[in-house]
């Protein structure tokens, strides 16, 4: 009997379907819920999550959040999640530049803009990391960055 | 009776007014269908934020709240957000909500300060007077979500200094195409407890036919901490995109009547044009009617 699983951002609705496995990277260490699961709550990391269908995997990165699991289903909330082929490794290269150019310059710390781009430059990373770890070889844009 | 040439000149310009109209009729009926869309997708979230809060907050020993939830003993200031547009042409929609304000908050006891989303609203409450002390304009139609979180966290931050003991929202409420009405809502601190009939999922779960008892990983607090501010965010959120919705639901009102007084006025126009131009005629033929009886006289006579 899979589970079902459920990604939801503030905006949009990042995946809906059943799952035989859902990986998640929990606050306290990395968990994978099987169906009949135990009633849970639980923060989430900066990290990767997968869902197993029939042998099959699909990533998606979460930008930490809340997880809801119970029995017949995993409910995730958060800020922002992106299946990993829907990467654009390009633009995450240039916010990351971006972020690190800033951050190189030696700003105030503890202002809104030294937090929004260090959260900014985190996010970059996660996702880079992510398409790199996680894509399959049929993805030539990656190709050419790694070699 | 205007002379044909002026008429023809009003007619023309008029009608280009009535094709102006009824282009921005046109973008506006788009606009709100986005914005529309853009408010249910945000319903997933919200359904489920709220289940969780208050599912927590309601737990059994739970008396030291969150900051957030927790109703303070004394008021002495009041933080209100109020939404607006940016642009005008939309009937009384802006009017309306800043009327709305100043009836809700008539008898408050208690100074007000204002964020003014929208410049229109920011306009009109600087007129009056009032203290504002953020002002968010040239929002996106419909705006991200990172757009405008920074207001909802600008207005955590001043509940929780203390600078203010309540937060409103004021904002239009979308109903329909044709019927968009002001509303008021309390922000913070959050009342879980008034929509009990909500929590109902949670108390309904079993586990291998037991009651669920929920497992809290690392503990209550910090999920509570987790969710509260990104709900509160999210209702401003909401907030912003049904006053959106409103307000190119009232523009596009605004600019069909105006296409259709236009219209009226052009057909009209057209009548008198015809008027005039169908005297002229009669009155030229007079002339020549005129002319040629005289011109015969004198040939019998000469």
């Amino acid at each position: 009997m899979p589970i079902w699983c459920e990604i939801i951002s503030q905006d949009r609705v990042v995946f809906e379907g059943e799952a035989d496995i859902v990986i998640l990277p929990g606050s306290e260490g990395e968990m994978g819920i099987l169906p009949n699961h135990a009633p849970l709550l639980s923060t989430l990391n900066y990290g990767v999550m997968k869902v197993r269908r029939h042998g099959k995997e699909q990533f998606f990165t979460v930008a930490g959040g809340i997880v809801e699991v119970r029995p017949d289903r995993v409910v995730v909330l958060t800020d922002a999640a992106e299946n990993i082929e829907e990467i654009d490794v390009q633009r995450a290269e240039e916010a990351k530049r971006r972020a690190e150019e800033y951050l190189k310059a030696g700003p105030p710390p503890d202002t809104d803009e030294y937090l929004a781009m260090e959260a900014a430059l985190r996010r970059s990373n996660l996702r880079l990391e992510a398409a790199r770890k996680y894509r399959g070889p049929s993805m030539p844009s990656y190709r050419r960055e790694g070699s | 009776m205007p002379n044909t040439r002026e008429v023809r000149l009003r007619i023309r310009s008029i009608k280009n007014i009535a094709q102006v109209t009824r282009a921005l009729q046109a973008v506006s009926t788009s606009k709100v269908r986005r914005s529309v869309t853009a408010l249910m997708h945000t319903q997933p979230y919200a359904t489920k934020a709220w289940e969780v809060l208050t599912h927590i907050a309601s737990q059994p020993g739970r008396d030291d709240l969150h900051p957030l939830l927790s109703q303070r003993e004394k008021v002495s200031a009041a933080l209100l957000i109020v939404i607006t547009s940016d642009r005008g042409l939309a009937g009384a929609y802006n009017t309306n909500v800043i009327r709305f304000t100043l009836q809700q908050f008539s008898q408050y006891p208690y100074p007000l300060r204002y964020i003014a989303v929208g410049r229109k609203g920011r306009d009109l409450l600087l007129r009056l007077r009032k203290e504002i002390i953020a002002e968010f304009s040239n929002l996106p139609t419909p705006p991200t979500f990172k757009d405008v979180s920074a207001i909802g966290m600008l207005a955590i931050e001043e509940f929780l200094s203390r600078r203010v003991d309540e937060v409103f929202l004021i904002y239009t409420d979308f109903v329909n195409m044709v019927r968009q009405t002001p509303t008021m809502k309390k922000l913070l601190p959050l009342e879980y407890r008034h929509e009990k009939e909500r929590v109902g999922t949670f108390d309904t779960v079993t586990h291998q036919g037991s009651r669920a008892v929920y497992i809290y990983e690392p503990d209550m607090n910090t999920i509570l901490n987790r969710i509260v501010p990104r709900f509160t965010e999210l209702q401003v959120y909401q907030a912003i995109l049904e006053a959106q919705a409103s307000e190119h639901a009232a523009r596009m009102i605004a600019m069909k009547n105006a296409t259709d007084a236009a219209t009226e006025l052009a057909a009209s126009l057209q009548l008198e044009y015809n008027k005039a131009r169908q005297q002229a005629i009669t009155s030229e033929m007079l002339d020549i009617a005129g002319g040629a009886e005289a011109l015969s006289i004198q040939e019998k006579v000469a």
